[in-house]
């Protein structure tokens, strides 16, 4: 029998298929998601700067890959989360969510249509235990396999203006004939590879998903050719500038278990439409009637001061909500931030005030994105 | 890294120059460095009392918060205004142009409290 007071060994963790590269280019290491993960090569400004303006690489072989395979794969998927992969063409990529019976939201995932009966889906890396076991769950009865490869996949991104000429010297892959939200397979630098135009900064770029032990040949092609662009290699703190100036939500900040996919704006994700039931339909049906009880909005703090993660949000004398993310935007030059608030407090326009140390510093709310990038043509 | 040796410092890595009466206070490039990209510092306004090893003002970097601790006791002169607009000065240049308050001190004396630069060095290098 074992005894609930022992100690539990603490779990030493991940390291990507990465981890000499980013030690011999000197990053600071964190630990994130039961991972060490680089937050920062360098200036986490040039970093953020350097994918607005040219081009910047990224691992991101810690986040989970989950292969979903068989006759049911699409209505299994379409049973466990709340988006419609029965509807996705082969080849194309969906935005998802994956909920519990009580609408609030397990993880948000992308789901990608490899074949008619086969799909990849990416889970944060927090939670990729928790979705692939969900899964495993959901699935089971239906005529489809789920395979982890969570282990087994390395994934790297280029993401900025210039990614489709870095990468277009290294792959036989049409990158003019891959659209946005698009998959393919090929090869990058000789190695098979498959080759995605999505990612969580807000700029053109494509996302790679290789065997574990080809990861570092793939990382050492593209990051000559990143640095020809005048490109550099991006930690997790650019990361998560990059996506909040677009607007993209972050599991743990602005998603988590207690929150549905409609108070977070994302109502459009759920297809209440599509036909059979789903895991949370009945709770996210009398979300969708109800309306939600806050909702989140992008703030423009108009004072001095940084608004972060966890400060009060006031409307006059009351408190409206919370900050779930924050910072200093490189791209504006203004502090900004996204948080919940009141429904009546959520027009754009509206000013409200965060509580930053002993201060309430003006906030005015705006639309979402804070950053959108050039068309390009 | 080199560490100024005519500066003394604090084990919070605030450095300060004695200027007759009054001491100039800021971080020091180790401190600097460990932040990372600043993009915000919280000073407090001329006539205010600080207390040596309280908190009297605030430096962030993309990241993160933190506290700036008085190196002594005594009133703010003056402030550094060009941080306002200009806070990467912090990173560029922790010992000149990113200097952060002006004190005038309660005892001078009390500067023998704080490490001098073989200390502070010695303090950095053990990590």
């Amino acid at each position: 029998m074992t005894d609930p007071d022992a100690p539990v060994a603490e779990q030493t963790p991940h390291e990507t298929p990465l981890a000499a590269r980013h030690a011999a280019l000197g990053a600071r290491m964190i630990e994130f998601a039961g991972w060490r993960m680089p937050v920062q090569y360098g200036s986490i400004l040039d970093e953020h700067r350097a994918v607005r303006e040219r081009v910047g690489l990224f691992d991101l072989s810690h986040m989970g890959e989950l292969m979903v395979e068989g006759p049911e794969a699409a209505a299994g998927l379409a049973r466990a989360l709340v988006s419609d992969p029965t509807s996705l063409a082969i080849g194309r990529a969906q935005y998802s969510m994956m909920c519990a019976p009580d609408g609030g939201i397990i993880d948000d995932l992308i789901v990608y249509r490899l074949a008619e009966d086969r799909f990849l889906v990416v889970a944060n890396a927090g939670n990729a235990t928790v979705v692939s076991d969900a899964l495993a769950e959901r699935l089971a009865g239906s005529k489809a396999i789920l395979d982890d490869q969570s282990l087994a996949t390395g994934l790297v991104a280029i993401q900025g203006p210039r990614s489709v000429d870095v990468l277009a010297p290294l792959t036989d892959v049409d990158l003019g004939a891959l659209r946005y939200y698009a998959i393919t397979d090929g090869l990058v630098a000789g190695i098979p590879a498959l080759v995605a135009r999505t990612g969580y900064t807000g700029e053109d770029g494509f996302e790679m998903f290789v065997d574990w032990s080809r990861t570092g040949e793939l990382w050492d092609a593209l990051v000559a050719g990143v640095e020809d662009a005048g490109g550099l290699p991006v930690g997790l703190g650019a990361r998560d500038t990059l996506r909040l100036e677009a607007g993209m939500p972050l599991y743990g900040n602005e998603l988590d278990r207690t929150t549905t996919p409609f108070d977070a704006g994302l109502g459009r994700v759920v297809k209440l439409t599509k036909a059979g039931d789903f895991v949370g339909r009945a709770a996210l049906e009398r979300a969708a009637t109800d309306g939600p009880k806050r909702r989140l909005v992008a703030l423009v703090v108009e004072g001095r001061g940084i608004a972060r993660h966890g400060y009060a949000i006031h409307a006059g004398e009351r408190v409206s909500g919370v900050v779930t993310s924050g910072t200093q935007s490189p791209t504006l030059g203004t502090p900004i931030a996204m948080g919940y608030v009141a429904p009546a407090d959520a027009e754009p326009g509206t000013v409200l005030a965060i509580a930053i140390r002993d201060t309430l510093v003006p906030a005015r709310v705006v639309e979402l994105p804070f950053y959108r990038k050039r068309s390009t043509t | 890294m080199t560490v100024p040796t005519d500066l003394r410092y604090t084990r919070d890595h605030e450095w300060v120059r004695l200027d007759g009466e009054e001491a100039v206070v800021g971080i020091t490039q180790y401190a600097a460095d460990q932040l990372g990209d600043i993009v915000f510092v919280e000073l407090p306004d001329a006539g205010k009392a600080v207390e040596a090893s309280r908190p009297f003002g605030v430096v962030e970097s993309v990241k993160a918060v933190s506290d700036l601790f008085a190196p002594l006791t005594g009133e703010v002169v003056a402030t550094n205004d060009a941080l306002a607009g200009g806070p990467e000065l912090v990173n560029s240049d922790p010992y000149g142009e990113g200097w952060m308050v002006r004190l005038r001190l309660a005892d001078p004396a009390d500067l023998d409290d704080l490490l001098d630069a073989a200390a502070y060095d010695a303090l950095v290098a053990a990590g």
